[in-house]
């Protein structure tokens, strides 16, 4: 067996590699701090001379959303990324390629909002990734890695959920995990697929140029006759129902006998591992589980925990409080739920975080 | 009553086959219709219905998809340069065309085709100006005349309200990136068949690699205009032409 390739790398960095890899066929993309690197690396790997991947700069995220529709709609991997603001720009685009049911990949490296904000860490683009953050009833699939080789493998982790159900994923990372440099081990090339096992695959949908031996393909989100459109929706909440049954993905760090349970995501999940050192050293039952998937979000297995016994939960979030409402949906008035969060580019650290545990809820009155 | 058996050498005119029976949502008079007939056949007489992709607009023209038998993505309002770009990056040896109104493609979309025609996509774009937003109930465009009343300018389009209109073509005639831009009509059917010479180059450009191609097609909106089909192919000509005057803006 070849030796595993190991390799330190920035988190943004990983993400080039990665899709290189997997085999995907394009990105389109548009500069943003914290996440240049992502197409930066591309440009420098020039996959288009080894595996035929198009990378190509768009004018603006705009574009670079509708490039993703246009290339996702022939049944193409093709993937696109950037930062808050970008994606704010994108979630016209994003709305299509839910209503179109395209399969296709965005990476959302976060920075601190309102506006312009800073290009420091964040997580507040919860919501809007979460909670569809464009017009019309949708939901994306949303991945929240927690390291660089997360990072790596959600690439194919968002391709193969985006393929599997006809739907766009996110990797909802931020500034923190884009940014930092940590040892990843690297998946080995795979080939891109054929146009002719493309076809094969997505002949039902994609367009391509219509064969003598199928009717044309249409790719929209368009239907004037309501009762029509209404079925397309009811489809539509059947897929969000199947993913919300089949694909939710967590990690439960010392749930089992805890008293106390932290969620976090992503970076702050990173944070939060070690105040559940910090708790369970001075003889506090702390745990800490992580979403791994923000949609489908672990709605069971929290409720699960507080139907359990556990006394209460924190939501600590870089953000001024958005998971924290499916946290207390799940928990649904069993037990006390808050958050604890920083805002506009600062991180909190471990013992920040084990002061308002304690504070918002082991000592509440 | 006799049977006259028709000889396929003595047909002139036949409906092309990739023209499909769906009933047009087109108004009577109105240009898309004519221009929707055009490319069924120049796809079909290049044979290029299986390589052929489209990309139809929001705008009146967004249910072109019903009517030619080829491939289609409906992009979103001002997006269909964009949304071929991502299509033609990834099958370079497909025809990918875009069909787009002057809402689409003068208003809300000029960054997409701007930055589509700089790059030098090869692509083509059929865009049909008729100075007015069609579809959603004849407001002003970009391109609406001076003096021109529409749902949004009814006293006259009025340039210290509503600034001026622009040619688009003549803009993008000076990127690099773009092979042919022509302005082209059809109101008669000698223009019908210029035009569609026009639309067939910019095809043949398209697959061919050379760059960006345009064909504004200088069209009426006889709902939008008030106006019967007839009385709009004549203020098509008395009005429209001096401003958007036909012919090549760019050939190489
Ligand atoms: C983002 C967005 N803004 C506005 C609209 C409403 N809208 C639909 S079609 C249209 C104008 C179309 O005009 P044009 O492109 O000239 O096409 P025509 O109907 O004249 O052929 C507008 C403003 C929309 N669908 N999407
Ligand atoms: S509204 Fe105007 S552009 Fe639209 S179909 Fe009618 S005549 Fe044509
Ligand atoms: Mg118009």
């Amino acid at each position: 067996m070849a030796d595993k390739e190991v390799k330190l790398m920035k988190g943004n960095e990983v993400i080039a590699y990665a899709a290189i890899r997997y085999g995907c066929d394009g990105y389109f993309g548009y500069p943003i701090t914290p996440q240049s690197e992502v197409m930066e690396t591309l440009m420098e790997l020039k996959p288009w001379e080894t595996t035929g991947m198009v990378v190509l700069q768009a004018e603006s995220e705009i574009a670079s959303v509708n490039m993703l529709y246009g290339g996702a709609a022939t049944g193409k991997r093709v993937m696109t990324s950037s930062s808050s603001p970008g994606v704010s720009l994108m979630s016209e685009g994003m709305s299509y390629l839910a209503g179109a049911e395209l399969p296709c990949l965005i990476v959302n490296c976060q920075r601190g909002g309102p506006g312009l904000g800073t290009i420091q860490p964040s997580q507040g683009d919860y919501f809007q990734a979460c909670k569809g953050g464009a017009h019309g009833d949708f939901h994306l699939i949303v991945l929240a890695p927690n390291s660089v080789q997360e990072m790596h493998d959600f690439v194919a982790l968002a391709f193969d959920l985006a393929f599997k159900y006809r739907n766009p994923a996110m990797i909802l990372a931020d500034g923190a995990i884009g940014q930092m440099m940590e040892k990843v081990t690297l998946a080995p090339q795979r080939p891109r697929k054929t146009d002719a096992e493309i076809e094969a695959e997505c002949k039902s949908w994609a367009i391509y140029g219509k064969p003598a031996d199928r009717a044309r393909n249409v790719v929209t989100s368009l239907e004037l006759r309501s009762e029509e459109m209404e079925k397309i929706n009811l489809r539509l909440q059947a897929k969000y129902r199947a993913m919300e049954e089949n694909e939710v993905r967590y990690e439960a760090v010392e749930c089992d006998d805890a008293d106390y349970v932290i969620v976090a995501f992503g970076s702050s999940a990173r944070i939060c591992s070690a105040t559940v050192e910090l708790a369970r050293a001075e003889g506090l039952k702390v745990g800490l589980l992580r979403p791994v998937t923000l949609y489908p979000f672990p709605k069971k297995p929290i409720a699960e925990l507080a139907k359990r016994g556990v006394k209460g939960f924190l939501s600590a979030e870089l953000n001024a409080g958005q998971m924290v409402e499916d946290v207390r949906l799940a928990v649904n008035g069993l037990v006390p739920v808050e958050h604890y969060g920083r805002q506009g580019g600062s991180l909190f650290t471990p013992d920040e975080v084990y002061r308002a545990l304690k504070d918002k809820i082991i000592n509440r009155g | 009553m006799c049977e006259v058996e028709l000889k396929k050498e003595n047909i002139v005119y036949a409906k092309s086959s990739l023209m499909l029976d769906n009933v047009m949502h087109y108004c009577p008079g109105c240009s898309h219709g004519t221009v929707h007939k055009l490319i069924a056949e120049i796809v079909e007489e290049m044979g290029l219905q299986s390589k052929t992709i489209g990309v139809s607009p929001v705008g009146c023209a967004v249910f072109a998809y019903n009517y030619i038998d080829v491939d289609w993505a409906e992009a979103a309002h001002g997006r269909a340069c964009a949304v071929a770009t991502g299509i033609k990056r990834l099958h370079p040896n497909k025809m990918v065309f875009t069909y787009q109104g002057d809402g689409d493609l003068s208003a809300i979309g000029t960054c997409e085709t701007i930055h589509a025609a700089a790059r030098g996509e090869n692509i083509a774009v059929v865009y049909i100006n008729n100075a007015i937003y069609g579809m959603t109930g004849g407001q002003m465009a970009p391109t609406t005349l001076l003096g021109m009343k529409t749902a949004t300018t009814p006293y006259g389009r009025d340039p210290r309200l509503n600034g001026y209109p622009y040619k688009i073509a003549d803009m993008l005639a000076h990127l690099d990136g773009v092979c042919y831009i022509t302005r082209q009509s059809v109101h008669t059917p000698a223009n019908v068949r210029k035009c569609k010479k026009a639309i067939r180059k910019a095809f043949e450009n398209a697959m061919a690699g050379k760059g960006f191609s345009m064909v504004e097609v200088v069209s009426t909106c006889n709902s939008g205009w008030k106006l019967s089909p007839v009385q709009a192919n004549e203020w098509l000509e008395q009005n429209m032409l001096p401003f958007y005057p036909l012919g090549d803006v760019k050939d190489i």
